[in-house]
Order: C-alpha cells, then sequence, then structure tokens
C-alpha cells in the first residue's frame, strides 16, 4: 500500500485519480464517442452528487451529527421544483431562452430556499436535543426521515411525478459523432460553479477559516471564543439547501421522479462523504467524480456489476486510505 | 495580592467519575502561577472546568469579577482568558497564519504585537504559510502559545507545555515565558518541577482532586522533606 500511495503522490496525488480512471476506460471502451458521451454523463452524475454530498459531508465534519434524515432534503428539493415548473409551464416549454431560463432559475432557487429554511427547523427541533449522542441521532432523523416521506406521499402523491425539463436545456450538442446532453452540461457547470463559491467561502472568508477549525476541533474554537452552535445552524441550512438543489437537478435529469428519490441517491452520497474525507469539500467533489465516472463505465463495460461497482470503490479506498481520499484533520 | 482567578470549592464529575473533590485556589494577579501534581491528581480538570469545558457540579468560580461557574466557553475566552491544551489544540489543516488568526478577536493582526510573537518564537514567520500539521512537536507548542498571546489576554492557561519537548526546547519556552508573565497572568499546570521552579513565583500541589498544599516556589524548592512529601520527588536527584 506504501509503495502505491508514493507513487501516486509521485505522478500529482489523489486529484488525478479520475484522470487515470478515464484513460483505463478510454482503453477498454475502444469507442471515442461513447467515452465521451459517458464522461460527460459521469461529470454531471457526479456534480449533482457532489450537490448533495457536500453538506452532508460538512455536517458530518462539523457537527459530528450522523443525519440520516438529510436525503428527505434531497426529495423535498425534486419535488418542490417539478412544482414550480410545473407551474410555470408556459415559461419552461415556450421559445424564450430567457423565460426558459427564469423558470429553471426560479425551481432550482424554490427548492434552494426551502432546504435552507427546512434545514433550519430540522436543526432546532430535530438534532439539536440529540448533540453528542449518536445512537439517538440516527434513530431521531430515520424517523424524521420516515415521516418527510409520509408528508411527500401526503401532498405529491405515490405516482411518479414528471419534471418538465426547460426547452433550452432540452436536446444535445453534436460535434462529429459526439452527442452531448445540454442539461448533462448545465448540470456540470453548476456543480462546478458551486464548488467554487464553497471553495472560496470556506479559504477565503472568517466564516470559512471557523468552519474548517470547528471539523478539527470544535472544542477549541470555542476555547477562542467562538459560538460553534451557530455555526452548527448555518451549516446544517447551508447543507441541506445544496441537498435540495441537489435534488432538483437529479429530479431534472431524471424526468420523472417518485418519493424514493432521495433515498435511493443516499448510498451514493454516502459513498462519496467516506471516500472523501469527512467535513472535506475537495474530498466530496473528487469522490462524487470517482462514483459518477464510474457508475457511467461500468454500467457501459459491465451492467451486472454497475450495482457493486461503488461498493467496490468504497472498499478498495478504505484499505488504501482509511481517512478518505483528502481528510480535513490533518496530523 | 489581588486574585484575578478564585476557585471555591470546586466540585466537578466526568460521567459518573467525582474528579474534582472541592478545590479552593487564589491565582495572584501577575506572574507565573504554576499547579503541580501527579498524572491523574485533577489539574487538566481544574483548567478545563475554568474554561467552562466540563461543569463545575459545585462551587464557584470568580474571574475578575464575574462570575464564570456555568458560563459558556466562548463567553469565558472573551473576558480575557486563554487557553493552551495538553494536545496544543492546533488545527493541522490550517497554516500557521490562519491559526494564528483564528486567534484574534477581528480577523486582524495588531502589527507591533505579531511582531513581538514573532521574536518571541521566531519559527513562526519561517512556517508562517506552511500549514501546521507539519511542523514538529516543539513548533507545534510554541504555535499554541503564540495564539494564546497574538491578543492581550488577562490570564493564560498552560496545561504540561514541556511534555515531550527536548531540553533545548524547554529552555526557549522558559525564557518566553517570563517575557510574557511581564505584561499578563498564568497558571501553568505542571509535573516538571524543574521547569516548573524556573518560572513560578507561587504552586499549589493538587492530589487526588484536592489542594494539599498552596504557597511560594522559592519555599517548596528549598524544602526537599516537603517535596518528597507532596510529590514524591527529590530535587536533588534531578540535578
Amino acid at each position: 500500500m506504501n509503495a502505491i500511495s508514493t507513487t501516486i503522490s509521485r505522478l500529482g496525488g489523489v486529484t488525478l485519480l479520475p484522470v487515470a480512471l478515464a484513460a483505463l476506460a478510454f482503453v477498454l471502451i475502444g469507442q471515442p464517442s461513447s467515452w465521451v458521451t459517458l464522461t460527460v454523463a459521469g461529470l454531471a452524475m457526479g456534480m449533482m452528487i457532489f450537490l448533495m454530498a457536500s453538506g452532508l459531508s460538512l455536517i458530518f465534519g462539523l457537527m459530528d451529527v450522523l443525519n440520516f434524515g438529510h436525503s428527505a432534503f434531497v426529495s423535498f428539493g425534486a419535488f418542490v421544483a417539478a412544482s414550480v415548473l410545473a407551474a410555470l409551464g408556459s415559461w419552461v416549454t415556450g421559445g424564450s431562452a430567457a423565460l426558459n431560463a427564469l423558470a429553471l432559475l426560479a425551481a432550482i432557487g424554490a427548492a434552494t430556499a426551502f432546504g435552507a429554511v427546512g434545514g433550519w427547523f430540522f436543526e432546532r427541533v430535530i438534532v439539536k436535543p440529540v448533540y453528542r449522542d449518536h445512537l439517538r441521532q440516527i434513530l431521531i432523523t430515520m424517523g424524521a426521515l420516515i415521516v418527510a416521506e409520509q408528508l411527500i406521499l401526503a401532498v405529491w402523491g405515490g405516482a411518479p411525478v414528471a419534471v418538465p425539463r426547460p426547452a433550452f436545456l432540452a436536446g444535445s450538442i453534436v460535434i462529429g459523432d459526439v452527442a452531448v446532453e445540454t442539461y448533462r452540461i448545465f448540470a456540470f457547470a453548476l456543480g462546478l460553479g458551486v464548488y467554487l463559491v464553497m471553495h472560496y467561502a470556506l479559504n477565503r472568508t472568517r466564516i470559512g477559516l471557523l468552519i474548517r477549525a470547528g471539523v478539527e476541533n470544535r472544542e477549541m474554537v470555542e476555547a477562542l471564543g467562538f459560538r460553534i452552535d451557530r455555526l452548527f445552524v448555518a451549516v446544517f441550512m447551508a447543507g441541506s439547501a445544496l441537498a435540495a438543489m441537489g435534488g432538483a437537478m437529479w429530479a431534472g435529469y431524471q424526468g420523472l421522479i417518485t418519493p424514493a428519490i432521495g433515498p435511493e441517491m443516499m448510498i451514493l452520497v454516502f459513498i462519496v462523504v467516506i471516500i472523501g474525507g469527512l467535513g472535506s469539500i475537495e474530498g466530496s467533489l473528487l469522490g462524487a467524480i470517482l462514483v459518477g465516472l464510474l457508475a457511467n463505465y461500468v454500467a457501459f463495460l459491465a451492467p451486472k456489476l454497475s450495482l457493486a461497482s461503488n461498493m467496490l470503490l468504497m472498499m478498495a479506498i478504505l484499505l488504501w486510505r482509511p481517512y478518505g481520499l483528502k481528510p480535513a484533520i490533518k496530523g | 495580592m489581588n486574585a484575578i482567578l478564585r476557585l471555591d470549592d470546586v466540585h466537578t464529575d466526568i460521567g459518573q467519575y467525582h474528579v474534582l473533590h472541592g478545590i479552593s485556589l487564589d491565582v495572584p494577579e501577575g506572574g507565573v502561577h504554576v499547579l503541580l501534581g501527579r498524572n491523574g491528581a485533577g489539574k487538566t480538570t481544574t483548567l478545563r472546568t475554568i474554561m467552562g469545558l466540563w461543569r463545575a457540579r459545585k462551587g464557584a468560580i470568580v474571574f475578575r469579577h464575574h462570575d464564570i461557574t456555568q458560563a459558556r466557553t466562548p463567553d469565558i475566552a472573551r473576558l480575557g482568558i486563554a487557553y493552551v491544551p495538553e494536545n496544543m489544540g492546533i488545527f493541522g489543516g490550517l497554516t500557521v497564519e490562519e491559526n494564528m488568526r483564528l486567534a484574534t478577536a477581528t480577523g486582524a493582526f495588531d502589527k507591533a504585537r505579531l511582531e513581538r510573537v514573532m521574536a518571541l518564537f521566531p519559527a513562526m514567520e519561517k512556517f508562517w504559510t506552511k500549514q501546521a500539521f507539519a511542523l514538529s512537536g516543539g513548533q507545534k507548542q510554541m504555535l499554541a502559545i503564540s495564539r494564546a498571546i497574538i491578543e492581550h489576554r488577562d490570564l493564560i492557561l498552560i496545561d504540561e507545555p514541556t511534555k515531550g519537548l527536548a531540553p533545548a526546547i524547554i529552555r526557549a519556552m522558559i525564557d518566553a515565558f517570563r517575557e510574557i508573565a511581564r505584561e499578563t497572568t498564568i497558571l501553568l499546570v505542571e509535573q516538571n518541577f524543574l521547569f516548573a521552579r524556573s518560572l513560578g513565583s507561587t504552586v499549589a500541589v493538587i492530589d487526588d482532586g484536592r489542594i494539599i498544599h498552596r504557597g511560594g516556589m522559592a519555599e517548596l524548592a528549598a524544602d526537599e522533606a516537603l517535596q518528597t512529601r507532596l510529590l514524591s520527588l527529590s530535587l536533588a536527584a534531578h540535578q
């Protein structure tokens, strides 16, 4: 294992893992057009998973909270966005790209705002009483997830709900014999944009500095005179908002959603958080891209292995790096 | 002499264990005051109770005129108490600069003060942009102390700063603590009697969660029989 670590570090570190995976897939797939399509699909999927996972990673890392209710925000985000898009039907399907974009913005904005407000309520009412008690956290957040799913069933019903895709994101961009869905490019760009904003906020602002310090040692942040409980609320709201944004984007990607949309994604989200390293945004991005790419490549090359592929990836990475690819806590 | 910090019959439980059994202690303003005791005597628990990291079940802790017995840790820190824990509490993923910036109230450094800290611990300037996890044990301790003094504090609580450090670094620490004690009060928890003796003006000895001796450091240093009785050590054997 040490020899592998040393070799990878010499070649540029774990950041190059997605590049290595893509290069290997290029050899195995053999058809450049299929490889480009699968790679873009993997990157887009990875970015949407990143949106859902990054908040959970910070919540785990900073607050030491095992939030099994995180997927409720993914589901709510998907359904709120679907409802807004359905309500703005003519804007969504009309020929005006500006109105299309406004409808999409309204849907994502409503989902994100719902996630933030819901996150505030969830933290204050459900999570706060069980800080420092992991067993109760698991039980109460699982319970809250069940309640949230029933609420979705009560409001939107159990039948699959169609999610209209804004006209300006329908279709594909064709270059030669390569076709890339426009929505995937948008999903990738949005995820990248969110990552850059988070990276800036965490590395260039005082609140970001406090969050990074809090992930490492909450007690010492308090001993320096800062109220970490206020940070908890802010991080929980941001994490829930990002999950809802990810849910909204995933709903548009799927086109048809059910109340199980959130829980279905949570296995991948947990894998990303674990292999990336708790509390690490860079780790979440790296893990999400690896998971997205691997899921698409394996589904093409060996469909029967696709379900197991990400579990195998997690096992391999944890054997190699038990604290994840880019752990936030050092030394 | 005025006490900057007063503990009166403080009892602290950790889980089901009753660790502090009525600690009463006055820390005079100015200078270095030492809390000595063997492993498990309750030294760290005393400091953590003062900082509000563990709650006193009974008794009172008064800092200046503020009763901080049940105050939150951040509020206690903002009253002007800095804490350097035994594990140093360094944020390894942050740079030396970021570690120190976190200890400022506004996020901005007082330039003159920063220069004084750099003069005390030149390694901080050298490793300013390095992530703190890459520092050696001695450098991490210097960073922890630099962070405690980057802004004026009335009282600094320091928990076993010499643990695991090389003699040369301990000598540098002694010089630094003498300089720091010119403007602030230090409550130092130690097991290293030679280090404590070279700095302390007063000493309290703690055993089994109780203060069993208080007095001047000079008297304890001069009385080998008392050292043996209180600390089970002979200073002569250390020389």
